[in-house]
């Protein structure tokens, strides 16, 4: 199969975009200097490193969560941003920011874990035992009224400064991020990701409707809370580490789907590969952009999705989708 | 081996309710499902599938609640082709026939008796010409075909077939009964909710007629298809008679005036 040979050429791919990551930026940092004591090792170790391999979490993460989605809903135009636990666990961020609970130690990741906690729990109660419909108004609902709050927190802020700070937040970007703050999101990311990729043969199974699923012995409810948890602790996680960064969900299945075919289970892994790809290599480009400062990951995200999502609109409505 | 169903009673506010059914079906025998639109024919199917669970009564397979046992056990033993011909994505043939396997599937791959079932399943459905074509870019007909064998691919003791004979032309749908008569006389017990009286008539080993979420009448051919029997529950006006070959055959004259 064509299949085959395509996944080790996607390690390939990621292991390039990994060491692209650790040696681009205003300083390129050549790997003869990453061991050593000056400021180039520096800042390989402190900067350039947790940066990448936060880069290939999420971008992994963003990418099956939008495999798994797409799968459960039946509809390729799904998102992880559909259940509205980005835009929650974005709320908990610039909550902890607006409170300066940012300051304490792991502040601001749990602030914004409690958003995505509590998206969980109330999509699990306003779906529940509904269809996939239910599911998508509940996240959508949601997704409004988080970002809604989002603008108010935002509006309310007392300086420009702590406008500023938050709007940048939201925003997006992987700059400036710690080993710390590595260690603590790995745990919420490996857990969901595990719970997302158990995913595939009930995915597999959807393709023949809710009713044939069930007749197979899937249970769907089980199904709906592994997504539900999965999702929300990886992508919780993952926004409470780097801010919203979108379109990785939406793209990468698409992609990996013209390589791969579109059975739901195989798309899975390649999905996680692919999105961190496309992640270390949106966020080595936003580096070498010159100019003072840098562009938010998340702005190039959408500048780089958003021509995408049109061409696939509009193929979609030729129906050659 | 039997399928039966005693004093099952389903309600729900998006389905056809069900009130009171009692009814066995046997292994090696082709039942039938008829009854207008919205009579509770699917509710009674999905009920013996296990896809829901009734309110009062119970579903069982050989003396088992259906729905006391582990669902994959269910599913090893009862296979359902939904109503509609649902498929999601452009996936293969084969791949589509493949999920039949998913109730017996343990390991990351498919088993050799995986691959032996699919294979079967195919060459008994003759799709496997079309094995490495996407569903999507198959007829009518042919996804009729495959979607079935994807049934038999589960190799179950019990099929279910609701509407398998919707949007496909006289030929395709001879072809998908003969299928299922053949199932019967392998041993399989076979339940299939069909639309079209004449082939009612012609096939079926054991029928049900449903009228307003209630057994009308069940039994035999001759007992089951009177003139007064479609009369009450479709407002038809039929004819019956005795064909040369002792066949029963009917004719449909129209509907009766009120």
């Amino acid at each position: 199969m064509k299949a085959r040979s395509l996944t080790p050429l996607l390690l390939l791919l990621l292991c390039g975009a990994f060491l692209l990551s650790l040696m681009a930026g205003k300083v390129w940092i050549w790997p003869t200097s990453w061991a050593a004591d000056n400021a180039d090792g520096w800042i390989f170790l402190e900067l350039r490193l947790p940066r990448a391999v936060l880069g290939l979490c999420i971008g992994a993460i963003l990418g099956l969560s939008g495999a798994v989605m797409q799968g459960y809903l039946r509809n390729p135009l799904a998102d992880p941003t559909v259940l509205g636990v980005s835009a929650s666990a974005a709320l908990g961020g610039v909550l902890a920011i607006y409170l300066g609970i940012n300051m304490l130690p792991f502040g601001l990741f749990g602030s914004a874990m409690l958003g995505a906690g509590a998206s969980i729990a109330l999509l699990l109660a306003i779906s529940r035992g509904g269809g996939p419909i239910g599911f998508i108004l509940g996240g959508m609902v949601l997704s409004t009224l988080a970002g809604a709050l989002t603008a108010f927190v935002i509006s309310i802020a007392p300086n420009p400064f702590a406008a500023s700070e938050i709007i940048n937040w939201l925003m997006g970007a992987l700059t400036d991020r710690l080993m710390t703050d590595v260690w603590t999101a790995l745990p919420f990311m490996a857990l969901g990701g595990l719970l997302l990729l158990s995913t595939g043969r009930a995915l597999d199974a959807l393709t023949l409707g809710e009713n044939g699923a069930k007749s197979l012995g899937i249970d769907l409810i089980r199904l709906r809370w592994i997504i539900v948890f999965g999702v929300g602790l990886a992508v919780g996680a993952s926004v409470a580490v780097s801010g919203v960064v979108g379109f990785v969900g939406l793209i990468v299945p698409h992609l990996i789907r013209a390589l791969y075919g579109e059975q739901p289970s195989r798309i899975l892994l390649p999905s996680a590969l692919g999105g961190a790809i496309l992640t270390l290599t949106a966020d080595s480009m936003v580096r070498l952009v010159p100019g003072p400062g840098e562009v938010r990951l998340g702005i190039a995200m959408a500048v780089l999705g958003a021509p995408f999502f049109l061409l696939l609109l509009l193929r979609y409505r030729k129906g050659s989708l | 081996m039997t399928l039966s169903v005693s004093n099952l009673s389903f309600s729900h506010s998006r389905q056809p309710s069900l009130d009171g059914i009692n009814a066995t079906f046997e292994a090696g025998k082709l039942s039938v499902i008829l009854g207008p639109n919205g009579a509770g024919k699917s509710t009674l199917l999905s009920c013996l599938a296990g896809v829901l669970k009734p309110h009062v009564g119970t579903a069982s397979v050989d003396g088992t609640d259906i729905n006391s046992m582990p669902a994959t056990a269910r599913a090893q033993r009862i296979g359902l082709l939904p109503q509609g011909a649902e498929t999601h994505w452009a996936i293969t043939s084969e791949a589509l026939v493949a999920l039949g396997r998913i109730p017996h599937m343990r390991g990351a791959g498919p088993s050799a008796d995986d691959l032996r079932a699919i294979s079967a399943a195919m060459s008994a459905t003759a799709t496997d010409g079309f094995a490495n074509r996407s569903v999507t870019a198959l007829s009518g007909g042919e996804r009729g075909r495959v979607l079935m064998a994807r049934v038999l691919a589960g190799e179950p003791q019990w099929i279910l077939a609701d509407e398998p004979l919707a949007n496909l032309d006289p030929g395709f749908q001879l072809d998908i009964l003969g299928l299922l008569r053949r199932q019967a006389k392998d041993g399989k017990g076979v339940v299939a909710v069909l639309h079209d009286l004449h082939h009612a008539v012609r096939f079926a080993d054991h029928l049900l007629l449903l009228h307003e979420g209630k057994l009308f009448a069940q039994g035999s051919v001759d007992d089951v298809i009177t003139a007064a029997n479609l009369a009450v529950v479709y407002g038809i006006d039929a004819r019956l008679f005795k064909d040369d070959d002792g066949s029963t055959q009917l004719i449909i004259k129209g509907k009766i005036k009120s």
